[in-house]
């Protein structure tokens, strides 16, 4: 800067001045608080707005340089797997539900697909569809949340609104096919509770038909403000074998560029029927981890469309009547309907003994539910691996060395849920 | 409203006597205006202590038209209610929920409640949305402390109104361990239910600020006041 010859007379006065003294006065005090540092241990949460839900974190700070972090987790300890052992296996469905609480459907298929390979049921085909089509709705209703809170969290309001606006649409057509906007209970044992009613798939398709101009729109608002990339851009990047080391799954683990997709390395209930692609990143870094889930909701919408095409008919429920109720008409005639209506409400289905594990690519990567059964109407065991505890592992190891800002930024980019990781 | 009546005609004339008037003075000339209004005539000047009559006439009348009189305590209470700032706090399903009632197909900015605070220093209205564990009730009881009077909670959701469908040993009813002023049933409570509640509240603390909830949990003695206020 001195280099330049001054332009005019200020630019000559202003050089003029030595700041030499001065400027060797600074660094010598900042070299003696170099080696006299202390590390400022700092307490974040359980109550703060960045955290995304109660979580706690205990972080060490040197300067403004993240030493260490560590997670305290717990607040949000409801005991879902202990009291999934005390119900049905069918009344397991509305608590299970409520773990993370973002991705209902997923959790829910998660724990029915458990059961049924179990108790070998065979869900009919329109079933599957319909499962389908409500998961990748809520992977893109999920994906839409994070991107608002975080954009909140880089200080982009706007965001906020426009994602809650598409989430609405989401939240409309949840409505209108199972009744409910959150924690729907539509799936069940052997297919899904109930028909979507006339008129659904229209609206559907045109909300298939806006969501690709809507993201377009949100990558315009994002992909060329200076103030995203910068705090995205090479921050906090962890390569794919230390993540993988952790356990670390879904979206982070992509952004690092490892393909793994549970709906592509082990299809489950009818992904093999689907073309789309599994969106990678390069270095893993923040903005990685941003770009993927921002592609991850056009390849939704992509499978959405696809599944809506090739929508079969048929039932939506298994016919079996020891594992899903009889047609309500078919109470008033039929004395063995009656018996089988009972049995089940009272009681509840009966399922096989043994183990299994249902692993499925949930909005965070992979959601597994275990299930013991002792031959009884009450699962002995539930257990729930949830990618947003496992993912939290990782993110000591992300922060570290980084600037506290960039913390908040890659704790946003986690995407950890609380409900999921507590449970 | 400040009104100040003076007596036509000059200062310090205590006598009550017709005193000269200048017919230029504004209101005289609107006395004559409003006369000539009215279809009457005008016979030269309009007599100041005629004059004196109709002002006191108009005067009565704007006041009842224009001024409302209250107590301080209402017109307090119809502030308050009507800008609440909530802390921002989520527990769990149904912070997603708080959080799509700012966004813009509820709308609470309406109401003026949009001001979320992340400091419990600056809220007045905490919303528990989402349960409560035993591990949490404590910091939710200390960030209800911290909030300066007056203040309000509403229980969000059915989990920590009543521990909702888990109902086990890990959760814990917010009326436990704090006042609640309102209660939002639901799991999750639709946003417009959330409205209902908040509205609810405004309606509550329009009518009667203090809901004797200390009463009901034997507080009466902690309030926080103002040193000689």
């Amino acid at each position: 800067m001195s280099a330049s010859p001054p332009t005019s007379e200020y630019r000559r006065r202003e050089q003029s001045i030595t700041l030499s003294p001065l400027g060797e006065q600074l660094e010598q005090s900042h070299d003696e608080q170099q080696t006299s540092q202390e590390l400022l241990t700092l307490n974040f949460g359980p109550h703060h707005p960045a955290t995304h839900g109660v979580l706690r974190l205990l972080v060490t700070l040197r300067g403004e340089i993240v030493h260490d972090i560590k997670p305290i987790v717990g607040y949000v300890h409801t005991g879902i797997e202990k009291t999934a052992e005390d119900k049905s296996y069918w009344k397991v469905i509305p608590v299970i539900e409520r773990m993370d609480y973002l991705a209902y459907h997923f959790n829910s298929l998660a724990y029915i697909g458990a059961v049924e390979t179990l108790a070998e049921v065979v869900v009919p085909t329109r079933a599957e569809y319909l499962r389908v089509i409500h998961m990748e709705l809520n992977r893109i209703m999920s994906h839409l949340v994070w991107l608002g809170t975080s954009a909140l969290d880089l200080g982009a309001i706007s965001m906020f609104w426009y994602c809650f606006r598409e989430r609405e649409q989401i939240n409309d057509l949840f409505e209108m096919s199972t009744g409910q906007r959150m924690h729907t209970r539509y799936f069940q044992i052997g297919g899904v509770a109930e028909d979507v009613p006339v008129g659904w798939t229209e609206k559907l398709r045109g909300f298939v038909k806006r969501m690709p101009s809507s993201l377009d729109q949100y990558g315009d608002l994002l992909n060329s403000n200076e103030i995203v990339l910068q705090r995205l851009r090479g921050t906090c990047a962890l390569d794919a074998e230390t993540l993988l080391s952790l356990g670390v799954t879904g979206p982070l683990l992509r952004a690092a560029g490892n393909p793994w997709d549970l709906r592509k390395a082990a299809p489950y209930s009818c992904y093999g029927d689907f073309d789309f692609k599994i969106p990678v990143g390069t270095v893993g870094d923040n903005y990685d981890r941003f770009a993927v889930r921002m592609a991850e909701m056009y390849e939704s919408v992509k499978i959405i469309d696809q599944a809506l095409e090739g929508l079969p008919e048929g039932p939506y429920i298994t016919t079996d009547r020891k594992v899903a109720l009889p047609p309500r008409h078919e109470l008033a005639t039929s004395m063995e309907a009656l018996i089988h209506h009972f049995k089940l409400v009272t009681e509840g289905l009966r399922v096989p003994p043994g183990e299994a594990y249902y692993p499925i690519e949930g909005p965070r990567g992979e959601l597994g539910c275990f299930v013991r059964s002792d031959g009884s109407s009450k699962p002995a065991r539930v257990h729930m691996r949830d990618p947003s505890f496992v993912n939290l592992q990782a993110f000591s190891r992300m922060a570290e060395g980084s600037y506290i800002a960039d913390m908040i930024a890659t704790l946003a980019m986690l995407d950890p849920i609380l409900g999921g990781i507590d449970r | 409203m400040e009104v100040k009546r003076e007596r036509l005609g000059g200062a310090g004339d205590g006598d009550g006597s017709a005193a000269p008037v200048d017919p230029r003075t504004l209101r005289v000339r609107d006395a004559n205006a409003r006369q000539l209004l009215r279809g009457g005539e005008i016979e030269g000047l309009t007599p100041a202590i005629e004059l004196e009559r109709n002002d006191d006439f108009d005067l009565e009348r704007h006041v009842q038209e224009r001024v409302l009189t209250t107590t301080l305590d209402k017109a307090v209470a119809w502030a308050r209610s009507n800008s609440f700032f909530p802390a921002t706090f989520g527990l769990a399903c149904c912070a997603i929920e708080m959080m799509s009632i700012v966004a813009a197909r509820v709308d609470v900015a309406r109401f003026g409640f949009e001001a979320f605070r992340a400091s419990p220093r600056q809220a007045d209205l905490l919303i528990l949305s989402g349960r409560v564990s035993i591990k949490m009730a404590p910091i939710v009881r200390r960030i209800y402390d911290q909030m300066l009077e007056p203040k309000w909670a509403i229980s969000m959701g059915a989990c920590c109104s009543s521990m909702g469908v888990f109902n086990n040993y890990a959760l814990v009813p917010a009326d436990k361990f704090m006042p609640i002023d309102v209660h939002v049933p639901g799991c999750p409570p639709r946003p417009e239910a959330l409205m209902h509640g908040v509205l609810k509240l405004r309606k509550m603390v329009q009518d009667d600020p203090d809901m004797g909830w200390r009463e009901r949990y034997d507080a009466v003695g902690t309030e926080e006041t103002l040193r000689g206020a």
